[in-house]
C-alpha cells in the first residue's frame, strides 16, 4: 500500500460554485480528498450530486457559469520536490501550464465515447494529435516554455498509435487506425478513448463514468482493461461512477457524495462492509444484489434529491433520512469526523458521540 | 409453462399470454430506388408465456431484440410471424368475467384496439413519453377520454391513481417539466394503469433512475402487482433488477430467446453459456474481480449479419465445431426450465 510520499492529488475543500439566475447553485461543496499513484479512488453519489463537475474542477474546466470558489487542487508532478508542487486551481484555465498539464499528465475518459470523438477524424488521428500535443512535455518539463515543441513526428506518433490500439485490445490495429468512430463499435470507441487518455502516459487517469453506455459484457472487459493497464503503468485513476458495483470492484478508497458536499470517505472495504453515514447505508441497501433473491420490498431512500437551489438547512441530506434527529440535524451544519482510522463522515450522530467522549 | 413448446391451441391454463415462434424482420434497403437488400432478424422465433398475476423478466444487452419483442407483441409493430395468444375478457363479450384465446398478431385493428385496453406500457425514457404540453391529469385520464369514458367520477378516480403511485392529487395540474424523473415514471405507470389492464409491459422502467429512487419505483410495480393481480413483461439489461422482481426469465441474444426458466433456478445454475457470461460480468458489491475469466470476449455481433450456427459461438468458452454450423433449439430441459446450447446438458456453468 502507498502511503502518504506517494501523493500526487490533494484535493481540499474544494468549492465550485455556478450562478444561476435562479441562485447560486454550490456544486461542489467542500470535497477533499487525496490520490496517491497507483491506487484507484472511486467517487459515487447519484446524478447531479456534484461528481463529474468536481473532476472538471481538477483538471480547471469547470463550465460557464461555474466558477472555482475556493480550496486548492494540489498536484504533485513526477520529479517531486519542494516548489514543484502546483495549484490547478490557481493556473489560468487557458494558459500554456494547465494545458501541458492536461492530457499530458492527467488524462479524462468521458462517458459517451461517440460523443466525444469527432466523427471526421480517425482513431488513429485522435490519438496522434493527443501525442504531438501533449507528448513532448512529458518527465519534468512543467514550467519549462518551450521544451522541445513537436518532438514526436507524424510517423512516430502513428507508431505509437498502433500501439495503444493494440494494448487496449482492439484487432487488427494497423487497419483499425485508419477506422473513423462510425465504424467502431461502443466497446471499440471507449477503447480507443482509452488508448488517447493513456498514449501520454499520465501520472492520473479520471475516468468518468467510463462504462455507464456499455453492455455488461463489454463494460466488463473495459473494467478489466483499466486493471491490467493499471498494474502495468502505475497510473493513479480517479473512478466516478453511479454504479456500486463497478465502484466496488475498481476502488481502492471511495468518496460518497451528495448534493455535492462529501458526506463519507474510506477504503472501499470499510464503505462496503461497514458504511456509517445513513445515506451510503440507504445507498448499499437499496439495490438489488444478484444471487440475493428475495420478493421482499428493497430498502429505499424516501423523498427525493432536493432543488439544488433550495437546499435544506442544516444537514443536506436531512429531509430523507432515516436517523434523523429533530432540532440538530435541520439546524446544525455537520463537519467531517474522523470515526476510524482513514474513514471520515460528515454526520451529526458521529460528531456528538465524539463530542460526549471528549466531555 | 409445460405446454410453451407443444404445438395446437392447448394453452397452460395459468397463461394469459402464450408467444410462439415471434418474428419480427426488417428489410434492409440499400440504394436510390430502396430495393430490399437484406433483412435484419431482430426477433427470430421467439416462444415464452406469461402467467396471470406473475412477472416474466425479459433480459439481454442492447441490440438483442427484447425491445422488438415486446412492441411486436403489443402489436405497435406488425409481427412478421408467429403467434401471439393471448386471453381475453373484453372480448369474449359477455362481460362476466370469461375469456376468449385471440392471437394478437392476426387480431383486425379494431378488435387490437378493444385488446389493448387490457394491455398497457411503461416506457424507458419517462420523458419522451409524456407529452410535455399536457398536464398529468390530461396525460392520466388520456386513456378514459379516448374510450370515451370521462364522466362525473373521473378527477376522483384519476386523482386516486395518481395518490396511489405516489404523487399528491394536486400534482395533476402541473406538468411533466415539473416532476423529477422518478416522479415522471410514476406518471407513466398511472397513465398505464388507468384503464385496469391485466398485462402490463414495463420496457427497462427503471434504467434512467438514480438507483435510490429505483428502488421505489420497483417496489411501488410490485405493490400494484400484489393488489391488482397483474402479470408483468419485464424487460431490463440489469441482471440483478431483473432477478428482484422477476418470477420467471428469459435471455435473449441476437433475436433469439437462448435459456428460459424459473427465476432462482436459472441464477442458481444456468444451462447457457451466454447466461453464465452475463452473470459473471455483472460488477458485484463485495465480490471484487470473480470469475472474470467467464467473461465473454469480443462485441454483440451486428444483427444483419450474424454469425452462422449458435449465435453465439465466437464469444462462447466452450464452442466445439457443431456451433458453427448447427442452429441449437430450445430445448425442454426438465422442471420448467430450456436452454437453446448443444452442450446445455453437459456444462456445468456457474450461477451466482
Amino acid at each position: 500500500m502507498n502511503t502518504g510520499n506517494d501523493t500526487l492529488l490533494q484535493v481540499n475543500n474544494l468549492r465550485v460554485e455556478f450562478g444561476l439566475r435562479e441562485g447560486v447553485v454550490k456544486a461542489v461543496d467542500g470535497v477533499s480528498f487525496t490520490v496517491s499513484r497507483g491506487r484507484t479512488l472511486g467517487i459515487i453519489g447519484e446524478s447531479g450530486c456534484g461528481k463529474s463537475v468536481a473532476a472538471k474542477a481538477i483538471m480547471n474546466m469547470v463550465p460557464r457559469p461555474g466558477r472555482i470558489a475556493g480550496g486548492e487542487v494540489l498536484y504533485h508532478p513526477r520529479t517531486s520536490g519542494p516548489g514543484t508542487v502546483v495549484d490547478l486551481t490557481k493556473l489560468d484555465p487557458d494558459g500554456d501550464e494547465i494545458r501541458r498539464i492536461r492530457g499530458g499528465e492527467i488524462a479524462m475518459i468521458f462517458q459517451e465515447p461517440m460523443s466525444s470523438l469527432t466523427p471526421v477524424y480517425t482513431a488513429g488521428y485522435h490519438i496522434m494529435e493527443t501525442l504531438r500535443i501533449h507528448r513532448p512535455f512529458s518527465i519534468g518539463t512543467v514550467g519549462e516554455r518551450i521544451a522541445g515543441k513537436r518532438t514526436v513526428g507524424k510517423a512516430q506518433a502513428r507508431e505509437i498509435a498502433i500501439e495503444m490500439l493494440k494494448r487496449v485490445g482492439i484487432p487488427n490495429p494497423q487497419s483499425n487506425v485508419d477506422r473513423y468512430p462510425h465504424q467502431l463499435s461502443g466497446g471499440q470507441r471507449q477503447r480507443v478513448m482509452i488508448a488517447i487518455a493513456l498514449s501520454c502516459e499520465p501520472a492520473l487517469l479520471i475516468a468518468d463514468e467510463p462504462t455507464t453506455a456499455l453492455d455488461v459484457s463489454v463494460e466488463a472487459q473495459i473494467l478489466e482493461l483499466m486493471r491490467s493497464l493499471q498494474e502495468t503503468t502505475d497510473t493513479a485513476i480517479m473512478f466516478i461512477t453511479h454504479n456500486l458495483g463497478v465502484v466496488a470492484q475498481m476502488a481502492d478508497e471511495i468518496v460518497v457524495m451528495y448534493m455535492g458536499k462529501e458526506v463519507e470517505r474510506a477504503e472501499t472495504s470499510a464503505i462496503m462492509g461497514a458504511p456509517r453515514h445513513p445515506y451510503t447505508q440507504a445507498l448499499l441497501n437499496s439495490v438489488p444484489i444478484l444471487g440475493r433473491k428475495s420478493r421482499k420490498r428493497l430498502a429505499y431512500i424516501k423523498g427525493m434529491v432536493p432543488c439544488a437551489t433550495e437546499l435544506p438547512p442544516g444537514c443536506v441530506f436531512h429531509p430523507r433520512c432515516a436517523r434523523f434527529m429533530a432540532g440538530e440535524c435541520d439546524r446544525l451544519e455537520p463537519g467531517v469526523t474522523e470515526v476510524d482510522k482513514g474513514h471520515w463522515v460528515r454526520c451529526l450522530l458521529y460528531q456528538r458521540n465524539e463530542k460526549k467522549s471528549n466531555a | 409453462m409445460r405446454n410453451t413448446v407443444t404445438n395446437g391451441r392447448a394453452m397452460h391454463t395459468d397463461a394469459l399470454l402464450e408467444v410462439r415462434g415471434l418474428k419480427m424482420h426488417f428489410a434492409v434497403q440499400t440504394g436510390l430506388l430502396r430495393r430490399t437488400t437484406g433483412h435484419v432478424r431482430a426477433v427470430d422465433g421467439v416462444t415464452f408465456s406469461v402467467a396471470r398475476g406473475k412477472t416474466l423478466g425479459l433480459v439481454g444487452e442492447s441490440g438483442c431484440g427484447k425491445t422488438t419483442a415486446v412492441r411486436a407483441i403489443v402489436r405497435l409493430y406488425q409481427p412478421t410471424g408467429g403467434e401471439v395468444l393471448f386471453r381475453s375478457s373484453v372480448l369474449s363479450g359477455s362481460g362476466n368475467g370469461s375469456e376468449v384465446l385471440v392471437d394478437l398478431a392476426k387480431l383486425s385493428a379494431h378488435d387490437m384496439n378493444r385488446v389493448r385496453e387490457e394491455i398497457s406500457m411503461v416506457f424507458q425514457d419517462p420523458i419522451a413519453s409524456l407529452n410535455p404540453r399536457m398536464s398529468v391529469y390530461e396525460i392520466v385520464s388520456e386513456p378514459l377520454k379516448i374510450r370515451g369514458r370521462i364522466d362525473g367520477s373521473t378527477r376522483d378516480t384519476i386523482a386516486e391513481l395518481v395518490e396511489r403511485v405516489g404523487l399528491r392529487p394536486e400534482h395533476m395540474r402541473r406538468y411533466p417539466h415539473e416532476f423529477s424523473g422518478g416522479q415522471r415514471q410514476r406518471i407513466g405507470i398511472a397513465r398505464a394503469l388507468a384503464l385496469n389492464p391485466r398485462l402490463v409491459v414495463c420496457d427497462e422502467p427503471v434504467s434512467a433512475l438514480d438507483v435510490s429512487i429505483q428502488a421505489q419505483t420497483l417496489n411501488l410495480l410490485q405493490d400494484l402487482q400484489d393488489e391488482h393481480g397483474f402479470s408483468y413483461i419485464f424487460v431490463a439489461h440489469d441482471l440483478s433488477v431483473v432477478e428482484h422482481i422477476s418470477d420467471h426469465v428469459a435471455v435473449m441474444y441476437l433475436g433469439r430467446i437462448v435459456e428460459m426458466g424459473e427465476v432462482e433456478a436459472l441464477f442458481a445454475r444456468p444451462f447457457h453459456p451466454y447466461t453464465e457470461a452475463l452473470m459473471s460480468a455483472v460488477p458485484r458489491v463485495g465480490g471484487a474481480g470473480k470469475g472474470t475469466g467467464r467473461i465473454a470476449g469480443g462485441d454483440v455481433p451486428d444483427p444483419s449479419n450474424p454469425p452462422s450456427g449458435c449465435h453465439f459461438h465466437p464469444r462462447c468458452r466452450y464452442a466445439k465445431d457443431i456451433c458453427k454450423t448447427e442452429i441449437p433449439a430450445l430445448k425442454d430441459s426438465g422442471n420448467g426450465r430450456s436452454a437453446a446450447c448443444h452442450f446445455a446438458q453437459e456444462l456445468s456453468l456457474a450461477g451466482v
